[in-house]
């Protein structure tokens, strides 16, 4: 138990049956047709649970096949399901929405001083939208699943796949809408509702890494949306623009693809460079160093993303050229990503540090998102490339992004507002220990993976030579290990929703108009809108400077 | 709700969460712009394909293009810039407190128009096509030279003009509401934002045929008007 967490106990204990969002009405309908940011916040993040536990399931799956050579478990056709769920249901129905359909609805309004998002009714349709797509590829999963991959290339998609495409194709169409829709509604609520005094530079950084990822959802979603439904039309109709037939290329499909699916990769971390930089300046309580760096590299990874995506194709045969510039471009935006990371450690430095559960999830990001990151150069390297293609050191290098920092940062941001969105601490003991479980049951799965990868196994392949039996068993054990840290979270946060001792305002003592209000919050956030004094993360101040108006 | 109370009373069509009339009138606005920059990238994709694939095999495509019939591509622009025309009048209408019957009449004018586009495109261009045997996946038979570029062609044509026809059919429904809305008296000097933001829509999806005109039917080049 923190010392923050003891004094905020008689203070809110002392207002026990305050109206607030969760509390404002009850039943399904109440939540089904709310048009509360808040709620629908939970909707998600109760959808994307499952969508996370679902995908896990794959996962582990997949790991405990690959504990012998030859295969210990199924056929490789199911092999070759296994991972095409694990990875479509991952990245877009867990991965895509995590940060932003979660903690983003939830936070951006309040961050920014409003009652609600500019159109909370769109809100609540994109919450539909997801759950429809969810549930036409939870249908193809169970009606036989699918087998391309997640990338879905042509023409064994188009032409020679047996299994269920369209309706995953469908249900991946379908949710790009609903994170369309969010991007819009956050650039308008970030652009015309900021409280009176809260100018573009006194924003939160979790706002600026939110507008970044919301360009990228509003300007890369409707590609790969109409080159997926192109895509099920061919499959439907047996012609189509990728169909070699007719003269069409199935390479173009790569290129219409990655054009978004590159830029993805930032709309799933994104977000969650911005909420490290909430849980590194409370917990050091230390202004961020340079904020203007930070925001921009936000916008700049934004603008970078669109112009990278040709280094998922230097052996597909693409021009050398066209190669040479890929590469370079690739390396460029390497470049504000590091920029955050350096002034993360260079606000570290001399600050007050504690090391509370969201504290400790941002150190491990820290580390192995460098680590993601670095590895991603030798990939953006022409030469290394043709070797390190189609291994596992890919695999290894997407899920130290992806994993090691996006459900880092996300796991993170979860304990960091936990107190604001439910008014209830959790078991702080229990959730350094899961945070721990993580990071060593991640770096175990994953950094074996590097290795093989580097000696040659190629990813996608239900049995492998008997060689690379030690370094395999090494990552399945640390899936394990993983797979209950992932549950331990679970269990405690379900457990303090009734349990949990009452949270108060502010248990971390944090900066920023959402810890200016209630936990939980009302339901239309603050009773007076906010006028405000002072920039972000102003920790020497000894009181915020939030006048009221 | 008591929150609602605190700010006194407010104008009809006004929603919670702003501060003002000139605030939700510019989210809804900025919103309908940012909606549009998606369509933009929707409509891109097959916009950038199809010109990569023009490129690489221009006969077949002005191959292809020759076999549309102009004069239908011709009056359907005619039409739709008509229906801009009256969606325009509509949203002035409005906003110079025009009689509630004038914006209807607009209204119905630009649904008429709109109908009568798809109906051109649907009973007379795709049905052509569909009788010539033109259309790929439904017993595309054409036998001349570069037959393969011309069903890719085809797709194109099929897949871009039907994505523009869904967009009507869209917009058709979104005048319907404002129809009934007007119809009900919601609209008035100081309140036309759903009239001003379905506005752009319309014009947008305009403009995408203002695109697909020259880049499907004209850029075949040597047509002569009335047969070749």
């Amino acid at each position: 138990m923190s010392t923050a967490v003891i004094d905020a106990l008689p203070e809110a204990s002392a207002q026990p049956s305050r109206v607030n969002y969760l509390n404002a009405s009850y039943g399904i309908r109440s939540w089904l047709l709310t048009t509360d940011h808040k709620r629908i916040a939970l909707l998600y993040l109760s959808s994307i649970t499952l969508m996370f536990f679902v995908g896990g399931a794959f996962a582990v799956l997949m790991r405990l096949h690959l504990i012998q050579p030859q295969g210990a478990l199924v056929e490789p056709d199911t092999y070759n399901k296994l991972f095409t769920l694990h990875g479509v249901i991952m990245i877009f129905f867990f991965l895509i929405p995590s940060i932003p359909a979660t903690l983003g609805n939830f936070l951006v309004p309040m961050m920014v001083g409003a009652r609600d998002l500019a159109f909370p009714r769109l809100n609540l349709l994109s919450w539909y939208i997801y759950a429809i797509g969810a549930i036409f590829t939870l249908y193809a999963t169970i009606s036989g699943g699918v087998d391309t991959g997640w990338t879905f290339y042509p023409p064994y998609s188009s032409t020679f796949s047996h299994t269920q495409v369209v309706p995953v194709a469908l249900g991946v169409f379908i949710t790009g809408f609903s994170s369309i829709l969010t991007g819009l509604n956050f650039v308008v609520t970030i652009h015309k509702m900021r409280a009176p005094g809260l100018t573009w530079f006194r924003l939160p950084l979790f706002i600026w890494a939110i507008y970044a990822t919301s360009i990228i959802m509003i300007l890369g979603t409707p590609v790969v949306a109409i080159t997926i439904f192109l895509l099920g039309l061919e499959r439907l109709l047996h012609v189509g623009i990728f169909d070699p037939k007719i003269g069409g290329d199935p390479v173009l499909f790569q290129h219409l693809f990655w054009f978004y699916s590159h830029p993805a990769v930032y709309i799933m971390i994104l977000p969650g460079l911005g909420v490290m930089s909430e849980l590194v300046t409370c917990f050091s309580r230390k202004r961020i160093f340079g904020y203007s760096f930070v925001a921009f590299s936000s916008m700049a990874i934004a603008v970078i993303s669109f112009l990278v995506w040709g280094h998922h194709m230097f052996v597909t045969g693409q021009s050398v050229y066209a190669g040479l510039i890929f590469s370079v471009l690739s390396f460029l935006v390497a470049i504000p990503s590091a920029v955050k990371v350096f002034n993360w450690t260079a606000t570290l430095y001399k600050g007050s540090i504690s090391y509370q559960a969201p504290m400790l999830y941002a150190l491990g990001f820290i580390g192995l998102f460098t680590m993601g990151g670095l590895t991603g150069l030798f990939l953006a390297s022409l030469a290394t490339d043709v070797h390190l293609n189609g291994t596992y050191f890919i695999v290894a290098h997407f899920h130290y992004i992806m994993v090691g920092g996006a459900v880092m940062a996300y796991l993170g941001g979860i304990h960091f507002w936990w107190p604001k969105i439910t008014g209830r601490m959790y078991p702080d003991g229990w959730a350094r220990f899961a945070a721990l479980v993580i990071f060593v049951g991640f770096n175990l799965t994953f950094f074996p993976q590097f290795i093989i990868g580097y000696l040659g196994m190629p990813r996608r392949y239900a049995v492998y030579p008997p060689e690379f039996q030690v370094l395999n068993v090494m990552s399945s054990a640390g899936a394990s290990i993983l797979g209950v840290g992932y549950l331990i979270p679970l269990i405690y946060l379900i457990w303090s929703m009734r349990y949990g001792p009452a949270a108060g305002p502010n248990p971390w003592q944090a900066k920023g108009l959402e810890w200016e209000t209630p936990s939980p919050p009302p339901t239309e956030n603050f009773e007076e809108i906010p006028v405000v004094t002072e920039e972000a993360y102003d920790y020497a101040a000894p009181h915020t400077g939030v006048a009221r108006g | 709700m008591a929150d609602l109370a605190a700010h006194g009373v407010h104008p009809p069509g006004f929603a919670h969460q702003f501060e003002d009339m000139e605030q939700q009138r510019d989210a809804g606005s900025l919103g309908m712009w940012v909606f549009l920059v998606t369509e933009i990238m929707f409509f891109g994709g097959l916009f950038a394909s199809y010109i990569i694939y023009r490129a690489l095999d221009l006969r077949a495509f002005e191959t292809g293009s020759r076999l549309l019939d102009i004069r239908f591509g011709a009056a359907n622009t005619a039409v739709l810039i008509g229906s801009s025309l009256t969606m325009a009048l509509a949203i002035r209408s409005a906003q110079v407190g025009k009689p509630k019957s004038q914006i209807i009449f607009y209204l119905i004018m630009t649904m008429i128009l709109g109908a009568l586009f798809l109906g051109l495109k649907f009973t007379f261009e795709w049905r052509h096509d569909y009788v010539e045997h033109l259309v790929p996946g439904f017993g595309f038979a054409y036998k001349g030279p570069f037959a393969h570029g011309v069903e890719l062609f085809f797709c194109f044509y099929f897949f871009m003009t039907g994505l523009h026809a869904l967009h009507m059919i869209v917009g058709l429904g979104i005048l319907t509401v404002l129809t009934i809305m007007a119809s009900r008296g919601r609209f008035t000097e100081q309140y036309y934002a759903p009239l001003e933001i379905s506005g752009l829509y319309w014009h947008f999806v305009d403009i995408v045929w203002i695109f697909l005109f020259p880049l499907l039917y004209l850029i075949g080049g040597r047509y002569v008007l009335g047969g070749n």
